[in-house]
């Protein structure tokens, strides 16, 4: 079964564009990376499947059941993480969790207090006190403390420290190894490729691509570092130019003979010809031709 | 029942503070009767033959004098316009406050249904204007019999009845209006009791304009009107069960479609 699937799945507000014709697939189990940059519709497209507002046009339907049919079941077995997670502000954080579990009919107690010391977090602090990162725990721990089939995670590091943000991933894979899906929006590249086996590149409300991260990675793309050269190769398909003193690095999507051509008739001291990483492969399909 | 409890949990200081205000006030009201009483005298009447003033707060109607009129009219200043107050208050901000403070977000990723939300959220906010009129009315019943006035129990009921039918149709107005708004409508909630309370007093003043009594709610829960006529006009109170049910009905459609902001 597909954790989650959309087909031309559409959101506008009144005339503006939020996402359209999105066609994405999460296999159960996997850990899926979901890719774009501020304002590309990657919140609009978790928002949609979690009902909190409703599709212009498309289907959708997660853990096999219809976002609009079947909500209250999907926010069962869902643990969902907000961009900008807010509280209750005079409620203590245990208080909050004990809401989020009685809304949910579960006793979570436990599992939150194991969450909590492992994210280093202070049960008995007001929320309106928290500092973001805190606030984010809070958030983390309620969409954890049920243990739910799927995690929607939107943005889930922004203010947390790199050691919490270590036990968070950690955390992330021992729930995936127990078999639950995981779909992790982000901008964070390094995350994706780190963390996630597939992902979904979304590009001004439309899904680009949908690939194996190792896939989207090697897309035919290398990165070029040139070292003491005396000027650029004269070259289509350059993308993501950066000059530093004597050393110039680009992205290259065209033919490699070609490439060796231009290069020729250059002068240089050094060059390396490596795989792209998964910043550069975001370029890739971001940058305009010729930046 | 979750969501119930936490509302509740939620406004109890508002609840709280809200009561102990109009209780304080009523209560010195009541206990400043017997020395107003015995300095009164003829002021009575006075207080009832002053024209177009004594008509707009229905003075020309009832015995100043007497306890029962005395009563009526500063429940009337005190429970009328303050309970309206905290219901309009109350109602405006039940689900806007969520959108607001940006919570609802939580609130709605967890397996609950927008009807299941709107339903408890109503339930709440009715539950909050009952509580505050029951502890009002308990104290002035207490604060009457501690100077040694005694009010007829009917008539006592149905000026508590019908301020809480009032305050019930304000709360449920305001509702249905918070389910449209995104932002703080406190101004919007406090303007219209506020409109509300001078349509009854235009009323009051005017036969030209004794439409406006079918549109407010101060026209049935006026404590002097009660007290003059033995009990609360259904006629005025009919339309406005009415406004309260459409208003209700409003929250349970808008919100059950209503787009969620982050």
């Amino acid at each position: 079964m597909k954790a989650i699937e959309t087909k031309g799945l559409t959101k506008f507000y009144g005339k503006a564009r939020g996402v359209e014709n999105v066609d994405l697939s999460v296999e159960e189990g996997e850990i899926f990376g979901f890719i774009g940059p501020n304002g590309a519709g990657k919140s609009t497209t978790i928002r949609t499947l979690l009902g909190l507002i409703g599709k212009s046009g498309g289907e959708a339907s997660v853990l096999g059941m219809d976002i609009e049919k079947d909500k209250e079941k999907i926010l069962r077995e869902v643990g969902y993480l907000p961009s900008e997670a807010a509280f209750y502000g005079g409620m203590r954080v245990s208080d909050v969790l004990e809401f989020s579990a009685k809304l949910r009919k579960k006793d979570c107690r436990e599992e939150a207090k194991r969450l909590a010391s492992r994210l280093d977090l202070d049960l008995s602090r007001k929320v309106g006190e928290l500092s973001l990162g805190n606030r984010k725990k809070v958030g983390i721990v309620a969409a954890m403390q049920h243990r739910p089939r799927l995690y929607i995670l939107d943005e889930p590091t922004s203010g947390l420290d790199p050691l919490i943000q270590r036990e968070f991933f950690d955390l992330l894979g021992e729930r995936s190894a127990e078999g639950a899906t995981v779909f992790l929006s982000s901008h964070v590249l390094t995350e994706i490729g780190r963390h996630c086996a597939r992902a979904g590149i979304l590009r001004e409300g439309r899904l680009i691509r949908e690939d194996s991260v190792d896939r989207l990675v090697g897309t035919g793309v290398k990165r070029v570092t040139l070292s003491g050269a005396s000027a650029l190769p004269e070259l289509d398909g350059i993308k993501d130019l950066k000059v530093a003193g004597a050393s110039a690095s680009f992205l290259y999507s065209g033919r490699p003979d070609e490439l060796v051509r231009a290069l020729a008739k250059l002068e240089f001291t050094d060059m390396t010809l490596t795989d792209p990483d998964i910043e550069d492969v975001f370029m890739h399909y971001y940058a305009k031709e010729g930046e | 029942m979750t969501l119930f409890l936490h509302e509740l949990k939620r406004d109890r200081v508002k609840l709280i503070v809200w009561t102990a205000v109009i209780t304080f006030m009523l209560s010195v009201s009541i206990f400043i009767y017997p020395q107003m009483t015995s300095q009164m005298g003829e002021m009575g009447e006075m207080f009832s033959e002053m024209g177009g003033f004594s008509e707009a707060f229905n003075m020309d109607k009832i015995n100043f004098g007497e306890f029962s009129g005395y009563f009526a009219v500063e429940c009337g200043n005190v429970l009328g316009l303050g309970g309206g107050f905290f219901a309009a208050l109350l109602g405006i901000a039940a689900l806007a406050k969520e959108e607001r403070e940006h919570t609802a977000e939580f609130l709605l990723t967890h397996p609950v249904s927008r009807t299941y939300v709107v339903a408890w959220k109503l339930a709440a906010v009715i539950a909050e204007v009952l509580i505050l009129n029951i502890a009002v009315a308990l104290c002035a019943l207490l604060s009457s019999l501690a100077i040694g006035e005694k009010l007829d129990a009917k008539l006592f009921f149905n000026v508590f009845l019908g301020y809480f039918i009032m305050q019930t149709e304000i709360a449920c107005v305001m509702f249905g209006l918070s389910a449209f708004l995104r932002g703080n409508g406190l101004g919007v909630g406090l303007g219209a009791a506020f409109a509300l309370y001078f349509m009854n007093i235009i009323a009051n003043l005017t036969d030209d304009a004794e439409f406006l009594r079918y549109i407010t709610p101060f026209s049935y829960a006026d404590g002097t009107a009660i007290v003059a006529n033995g009990g609360i006009e259904v006629k005025y109170m009919i339309p406005g069960i009415a406004f309260a049910l459409i208003g209700a009905a409003a929250a349970f459609v808008k919100y059950g479609r209503k787009d969620i902001r982050a």
